[in-house]
């Protein structure tokens, strides 16, 4: 065979290569992809019929957002925990934690609020240092030490918080309640600055996405048919230009989460598909042993997996207790269990090393468009926690179904 | 339909999405005999006993199967049980926390009103043990037999369902020449008793050695079927060549060797066990290897090869480690895997499933995976360039999968071997350390891994293979060091050495 075994192959003269044909799962893990998608889709069309079109007006699309951000910011950090092959049972604890942080430091050591925003992240990120020494380091199950720190942080919060201290700045609550609005002026009843977001959101989305197909092109890949590519790219930005008008139409213009949100899954979608710690995360997750023996340091990775998971929490607490207005003790009840759900939802494997930002994000919006649209309906809370647990068991039952159907393996 | 005939598989095809997996395969086995499947990985054999066995049910396949004449539609394992059709797979499925009792009688046990008898249990199990030749209380916990007892266990279970055709596919792969030759004992053993057996294997001298009939496999069709004891003795090259559909006239690629200067050296090298760190596992070993130089190291099962190997690749297995490691005559401190990689250290494990590979991931994240900083700049990847670099390899090493986008664990073993071939070819190693390279893979895959192994010395590495299957060693290496009871008992030239005389190294026992 060839003799220069050692230099690079291909990589210094890429060859054009025939168009190879996508594989079967590739095939099928896209079209689950899709498959949520149109799941979420549905869940908004059946909720904005049986509202009889409240589920869509304005301020209620503006609300859904500020209530759920805290699940997609939370479910986030919990897609890499997951991935990894753990799991965090202490997110919800730790946002009632540093909730009291948050409202101590404001109301009792008098600090202004974006420096009581910047003491919550390092607690936050200290938080995940010693969850992530356990872990990382000690080598005890994710399980026990955040089910440990599940109990500790939420004792840990009553005992500072006690109930409730209310009363926080207007600034700070401005952060989940409050958007960007006429900063730009308006057109009729349009917020220009919202619109101008929307529109330059959706060429973005059209000039990377053809970036992205000359690229794959220049190097003799395959790209999707141009017809598929355009109608798919049309639908998602006829999505955003509508969500852009809603928005638009609200009392409060883009409300300043979805702007932390929309961020925080660009960064973290870069992050997992694009970066070498992305890599890792899925490699451990998928053979830790394989990972390790290709050099992958493991305990490293681990470690700031966690770390990232406590800053998450600690943003996802911002969120919360702005929106609340208070620092409440009782807070982020369940908020691990959401977090999970999510990323469940979305098509993340239980036993790690599968899963995308996208779908964990799709899966937070799934879930709170059934909050919303089932509070709308006035439905008993009761009744929409079961609801909600059927539609996870639901969810990941047909991700298993579709999947044999697929016939993987032989 | 003659009344001999116990099994017929008529036309059978099998597609998954996007493969044809079998086409057409008709198979007749006859009563009482040992019939041999052979062909190269991926050729459909494994897919073949899957349909017979019910693990693809009715309807997933076309075709038809007959047991004793009638036609057969099982659904599940539990009907072709029922039919005393059983298969053992080729990764064993005992489960290992439990006794070797209860293994036998799991899903089948011996209970009455859901309360189990442990005396029928334990006495029933003890005579299945007796019949299979493993001489274990039917008490002990799984987990502490070797591969070789845990086979035996599992063909004491299928007796105790009363089989009839006993499907074993790749019964030996893991096994060491002293099991295998037991396991081979006892199939001749269940012959004289009337069982027909199926075997799937690679190791063409067992099937010579007690096949009846051999029917061949290939691209999902079946080739011939070969009557061992007919006129003319079937050889294994005869076999092969059906395999292969060429004559293999070589085994070993030629090559002549270019040696340069030493690139490793291995000083008094000792290795503790990481559970046991007062049981020495490597002993004071010395070790050279040069530029273009392929070298192989011999040794029975527990001598120690595969601690050598790991505990010089980064430390990764064993505790109380000590000794030095030169690397082009400068010592060198490769004490976590990272730097060892670095440093140009390269090891491809044993066992690739466990060790090699992230089975849920596709072909082009494996081959990048010990060397992701070269595809990626700051810390991010670049995508189409890794694409580009892993297709790269899978067109040179002819590895079979529609693309690079097709996840590892889906490909047979011979292509799993060749991504993990990639994946260290790609990191660039100086010392390259191959462990069982071509455990589980078919002659012809074997062939083209050899080829590869060549390449990469004629390119100025340092390879070193680690083998059980001493005609491998010899006929691809340069040099051979024999291993014994962790120490490093001699070392034989290529023309100097045989069989008998690395036996004899691999064997002695010498006091310090």
């Amino acid at each position: 065979m060839t003799a220069s075994a050692s230099t690079t192959p291909a990589a210094a003269a890429p060859e054009p290569q025939p168009a190879a044909p996508k594989s079967a799962t590739q095939r099928a893990s896209a079209l689950r992809q899709y498959g949520i998608l149109g799941a979420l889709v549905a869940i908004v069309l059946l909720f904005q019929f049986l509202t009889g079109g409240r589920l869509l007006m304005p301020n209620n699309v503006a609300s859904l957002l500020q209530q759920n951000a805290y699940v997609m910011i939370l479910a986030i950090g919990m897609l890499m925990v997951i991935v990894a092959g753990h799991i965090d049972l202490s997110v919800g604890s730790v946002v009632a934690f540093i909730g009291g942080v948050l409202a101590i430091s404001m109301m009792q050591w008098n600090l202004p609020w974006p420096l009581a925003v910047l003491l919550a992240l390092v607690v936050g990120a200290l938080i995940g240092c010693w969850q992530g020494f356990w872990v990382a380091f000690m080598g005890v199950p994710a399980f026990i030490v955040t089910l440990a720190g599940m109990l500790l942080f939420r004792g840990l919060a009553i005992v500072i918080v006690g109930e409730t201290i209310a009363g926080l700045p207007a600034g700070f609550i401005a952060i989940s309640n409050r958007g960007a609005l006429g900063w730009l002026g308006y057109v009729g009843n349009l917020d220009v600055l919202t619109v101008v977001i929307g529109v330059v959101a959706a060429v973005g989305l059209v000039v990377s996405q053809l970036r992205n197909r000359a690229t794959m092109t220049r190097h003799g890949l395959a790209p999707e048919g141009a017809a598929m590519f355009w109608i798919r790219n049309g639908l998602i930005v006829a999505l955003i230009l509508f969500f852009t008008w809603t928005l638009a139409n609200s009392s409060i213009g883009t409300p300043f989460v979805l702007i932390l949100c929309a961020t925080l899954i660009l960064v973290y979608a870069f992050v997992m598909n694009r970066t070498v710690f992305g890599r890792h995360i899925y490699a451990i997750g998928g053979n830790v042993a394989a990972a390790r023996l290709s050099g992958v340091n493991v305990r490293q990775t681990n470690f700031w997996i966690f770390v990232n998971m406590g800053v998450l929490a600690a943003l996802a607490s911002v969120v919360t207790t702005s929106r609340a207005g208070a620092g409440i003790a009782a807070a982020g009840v369940n908020f691990e269990l959401d977090a999970i759900a999510a990323c469940f939802i979305g098509g993340t494997a239980v036993t790690g090393g599968i899963g995308r930002v996208s779908g964990a994000i799709i899966g937070a919006l799934i879930m709170g468009v059934l909050n919303m649209g089932l509070s709308i309906l006035s439905v008993d809370p009761a009744w929409q926690q079961a609801i909600k647990g059927l539609v996870l068991l639901g969810a990941v039952a047909f991700d298993l179904i579709s999947k044999r159907r697929g016939g993987a393996g032989a | 339909m003659s009344d001999d005939t116990i099994l017929e598989m008529r036309n059978i095809t099998k597609t998954f999405p996007g493969v044809k997996a079998l086409s057409n395969v008709n198979l007749r086995v006859r009563r009482g005999e040992v019939h041999a499947i052979c062909g190269e990985n991926g050729a459909g054999k494994s897919t073949l006993m899957k349909v017979l066995s019910g693990v693809y049910p009715h309807g997933s396949y076309d075709g038809q199967i007959l047991i004793d004449g009638a036609e057969v539609r099982y659904r599940g394992i539990r009907d072709s049980e029922r039919d005393g059709v059983v298969i053992i797979h080729q990764e064993l499925a005992l489960s290992p926390f439990l006794s070797i009792a209860e293994n036998i009688f799991l899903g089948n046990e011996r209970a009455r009103g859901g309360v189990i008898d442990w005396n029928a249990t334990n006495a029933q199990a003890s005579a299945l043990l007796t019949r299979v030749g493993l001489a274990e209380a039917p008490e002990t916990v799984v987990m502490h037999l070797g591969v070789g007892k845990q086979q035996l266990v599992e063909i004491a279970k299928a007796l105790s369902k009363d089989v009839r055709l006993l499907i074993l596919d790749e019964p030996t792969a893991a096994l060491n020449d002293d099991d295998s030759a037991h396991l081979l004992d006892l199939i001749r053993g269940l012959r004289t008793e009337g069982i027909t057996c199926i075997i799937i294997s690679h190791k063409l001298n067992e099937i010579e050695a007690i096949a009846d009939t051999t029917t061949v496999i290939r691209d999902g069709q079946t080739i011939e079927t070969m009557d061992m004891h007919g006129a003319e003795p079937v050889t294994e090259a005869r076999i092969i060549r059906a395999m292969v559909g060429r004559s293999l006239d070589h085994r070993f690629p030629e090559r002549t060797p270019r040696l340069g200067a030493e690139v490793l050296r291995v000083e008094d090298w000792t290795v503790h066990h990481p559970l046991d760190p007062e049981r020495a596992v490597v002993r004071g070993a010395n070790l050279d290897v040069r530029a273009g130089e392929i070298v192989g190291i011999a040794g029975l099962m527990g001598a120690g090869r595969t601690e050598l190997a790991m505990s010089l690749f980064g430390r990764s297995w064993g505790t109380r480690i000590s000794g030095r490691v030169f690397l082009h005559g400068e010592e060198v401190q490769p004490a976590t895997v990272d730097r060892a990689i670095q440093l140009g250290f390269a090891y491809a494990s044993e066992d690739r499933k466990r060790y090699g590979l992230n089975l849920i991931d596709d072909i082009k994240h494996n081959t990048t995976s010990a060397a992701l900083d070269k595809v990626s700049t700051a810390g991010v990847v670049d995508n189409p360039k890794e694409y580009v670099v892993a297709d790269g390899y899978r067109t040179k090493l002819n590895t079979r999968a529609p693309s690079v986008d097709t996840v590892v664990g889906q490909l047979s073993g011979g292509n799993q071997q060749k991504v993990v071939l990639a994946k260290w070819m790609f990191s660039e190693p100086e010392v390259l350390i191959l462990d069982e390279p071509t455990r589980g893979i078919d002659v012809g895959a074997k062939y083209e891994i050899y080829t590869h192994i060549n390449a990469l010395a004629d390119a100025g590495k340092a390879v070193v293979v680690i083998s059980s299957e001493l005609p491998e060693l010899l006929g691809i290496c340069d040099r051979i060091f024999t291993l014994s009871a962790g120490r490093i008992t001699g070392q034989l030239d290529r023309a100097d050495a045989d069989q008998e005389s690395l036996m004899a190294l691999m064997t002695q026992h010498k006091e310090r």
